[in-house]
């Protein structure tokens, strides 16, 4: 096995999980701060996926498209929390998960009866679409780098917002016990819907910088938001360090797995097996570690330190 | 869960009341979900058809009852059985997907009920599953990669890496392109379909494995991704990319929009191209382009070619639909002007038919689109045949 192809699998994992912290950064703050479940988290990956490719399509400008992306996502967050999320916090899971469920299909036929069915097609500025030589032999997609970038930046950037400023100390606080931060003079509601945009934000980021890659499609956060979900119980509910390790480690196991399971199944299994066998077993492989964990450590990882929920 | 939840929520209702039609065929395709795109090509191919005949076949009215599979093999079963318990059709066509015409044709064959698939051509059904009353209007899964396979011997490529789905149609497209190449294979990537959509992996592989070429079969919107992708990994101008049934008059369009100028050139096999030099298919083409504006696609034009066989069926026997035996004898002659010209069927109700070569180029007007060019393999029948004992 070549180094080369082993380093550049290693950063193909790293991108794949950085998009998947983007996705479950947002989720996990809502899940573990607002004891939301919302499988409409999906749907701000594909808002943001359309939106801001449409911004790209209209300006010319990819960046642009990304920047104006963040404004139109706080905003749209905001009011499908205001509008539809607020009254569904003193019910219970099964009610959010009906209640976001049906925001899914909401926003599917929205999308399907704007933008039509056959989705949007992307294309990078040229700076960005070619490769890039990293030495030793490993050339990598110039743009996949840049991803990874963003994605380290905006971990870092929760961080410190989270854990350094007023309104991170707010969150921090309405996490642990909304009652008492509420009888201080927090205003929860507002916190909230903040929370809910920030998520939106990062959702819709993650949905328009996978898009110059795989092109926007109805549905598209689907299948994302189930390996999002997976990494945040891997990570532990709430928080965003357990979601940035958990999803290096799922993306990096799910690409390794993709890569070389085949060529190991293959020093045991006849080829047909080893061939058919491999992509299954390989889709299997995080879920497997999912189990592990839940029986191992229930609570994930990393769980946050008082979560109230 | 999630995929199982939405589809159940999006049963369509698209049956119409039972109305005064003589003749009901229904017609099974995806009509939601990201692929509905093929869907709506194949049903508005359908409508141009249903216009050029004036809705009548033999002088008797028809109704078509179109179905949506939801891209999901279970539910297109479900949507065939209502096809054929509740709304009793005459005959059954359409599926874009092999794996859902698998899995619903023995709905329509155990009922006695002719079935026509207008793009699924699934290797059990050409060979030891063949059926007296199933016809294959498009072709077997195999031959276009086959197709293919003797281009790649023509282009003096030696070594080939392949990338497909890992579902019924991506293993015939795989198996089909090894039975013609001659050279060496020197990797096989068979991904997790339909929902890998990031091929980072893969195509770290295949750099690594510089081969002379690449050949690849993602239909639907998978496929402009994967171009792209193949594009960003430097890996265009490097190795070139073959492949069938992934660039098509779906994705051009949304390679051009986007300006992506690298597809040009790009070298495929089909039976058939817009510009496929015959009297109905000139006419087929030019009224689909003057209704919806676009050019059709494949799908489109098998679709077409579905509802102009079964009316050549229907006006054999004068309208007795009824009489399936002769409904069988009179399909089996294949006596219609088809889109890809004259043909036949054989044995076992598969196309034996021309595939050509087909090239993106620019048309006059600087729209994207195929150029067929020339006949890769003639009169070509499908290598499961000598397996249907019929």
């Amino acid at each position: 096995m070549d180094y080369v192809l082993l380093t550049e699998q290693f950063l193909n994992g790293f991108q794949l999980g950085i998009i998947l912290f983007l996705m479950a950064a947002g989720l996990t703050l809502v899940f573990g701060i607002m004891d939301l479940v919302n499988l409409a988290h999906g749907s701000m990956f594909m808002i943001g996926a359309f939106v801001g490719g449409t911004i790209t399509l209209v300006t010319g400008s990819f960046i642009l498209g990304v920047i104006l992306m963040i404004p139109a996502m706080l905003v749209i967050g905001m009011i499908v929390e205001m509008t539809t999320l607020r009254t569904l916090y003193p019910r219970d899971h099964l009610d959010h998960v009906l209640a976001t469920f049906g925001l899914i299909l909401f926003f599917n036929e929205a999308t399907r009866l704007i933008w039509g069915p056959e989705g949007l097609v992307v294309p990078l500025p040229q700076f960005l679409d070619g490769t890039v030589a990293l030495g030793a032999g490993i050339t990598y997609p110039v743009y996949r780098i840049v991803i990874i970038v963003i994605g380290l930046a905006v971990a870092l950037g929760l961080y410190v917002l989270v854990s350094r400023t007023r309104i991170g100390m707010l969150i921090r606080a309405g996490a642990s016990n909304r009652t008492v931060a509420g009888a201080l003079g927090v205003n929860i509601p507002l916190l909230f819907s903040i929370v809910f945009g920030i998520g939106a934000v990062l959702a819709g980021l993650a949905g328009l910088i996978i898009t110059p890659i795989t092109a926007a499609q109805i549905g598209m956060g689907e299948d994302v938001l189930i390996l999002a979900f997976v990494v945040i119980v891997i990570g532990g509910i709430g928080s965003i360090r357990g979601a940035f390790i958990a999803s290096i480690v799922t993306g990096i196991i799910d690409t390794m797995g993709r890569s070389f399971l085949d060529v190991f199944l293959l020093l045991f299994l006849p080829e047909n097996a080893a061939e058919s066998a491999g992509p299954a077993l390989s889709s299997m492989l995080i879920y497997v570690l999912m189990a592990a964990i839940l029986f191992f450590r229930p609570q994930g990882l990393f769980p946050p330190k008082g979560a109230g929920g | 869960m999630l995929k199982k939840m939405l589809g159940t929520a999006a049963v369509l209702t698209l049956m119409a009341s039972p109305a005064a039609a003589d003749i009901k065929i229904g017609f099974v395709t995806t009509l939601t979900t990201p692929v509905a795109v093929i869907g709506k090509d194949m049903r508005d191919a359908v409508e141009l058809a249903m216009e050029h005949i004036g809705g009548k076949m033999a002088g008797e009215d028809v109704e078509i009852i179109y179905a949506d599979d939801e891209f999901n093999s279970q539910k297109g079963k479900q949507a065939t059985e209502r096809l054929v318990l509740r709304d009793d059709v005459d005959i059954v066509a359409g599926y874009i997907w092999s794996n859902v015409l698998l899995a619903s044709a023995p709905v329509v064959l155990n009922a006695n009920k002719i079935l026509i698939s207008a793009n699924a051509g699934p290797s059990p059904l050409a060979g030891a599953q063949c059926n007296a009353n199933f016809f294959n209007i498009a072709w077997q899964n195999d031959q276009t990669p086959m197709a293919l396979g003797e281009l790649l011997n023509q282009q003096g490529v030696d070594s080939l890496y392949l990338v497909a789905p890992n579902y019924a149609a991506g293993q015939n497209m795989v198996a089909g392109v090894e039975r013609t190449f001659k050279g060496k294979v020197v990797g096989k990537d068979m991904t997790v379909w339909p929902s890998q959509r990031d091929w980072s992996a893969e195509l770290s592989k295949v750099k690594a494995a510089k081969p002379d070429g690449v050949f690849t079969f993602y239909p639907g919107p998978a496929g402009p991704a994967f171009i792209k992708q193949y594009q960003q990994a430097g890996l265009e101008g490097q190795v070139p990319l073959y492949s069938v049934y992934t660039l098509d008059s779906i994705s051009l369009p949304l390679f051009q929009k986007a300006g992506m100028e690298t597809v040009l050139g790009t070298k495929m096999t089909q039976f058939w191209a817009p510009d496929l030099d015959n009297a109905v298919n000139k006419k087929f083409v030019a009224d689909f382009r003057k209704k919806y504006g676009r050019y059709p696609s494949f799908y489109a034009a098998q679709s077409y070619d579905a509802i102009m066989f079964i009316k050549s069926g229907v006006e054999a026997m004068s309208g007795d639909i009824g009489n399936i035996d002769g409904m069988r004898a009179a399909l089996k002659k294949a006596d219609f002007d088809s889109i890809r010209g004259d043909f036949s069927f054989g044995n076992n109700h598969f196309p034996i038919q021309n595939f050509y070569e087909r090239t993106v180029v620019k048309d006059a007007d600087g729209n994207w689109t195929t150029a067929v060019g020339r006949a890769v393999l003639k009169d070509h029948q499908d290598p499961y045949a000598s397996q249907c004992k019929m």
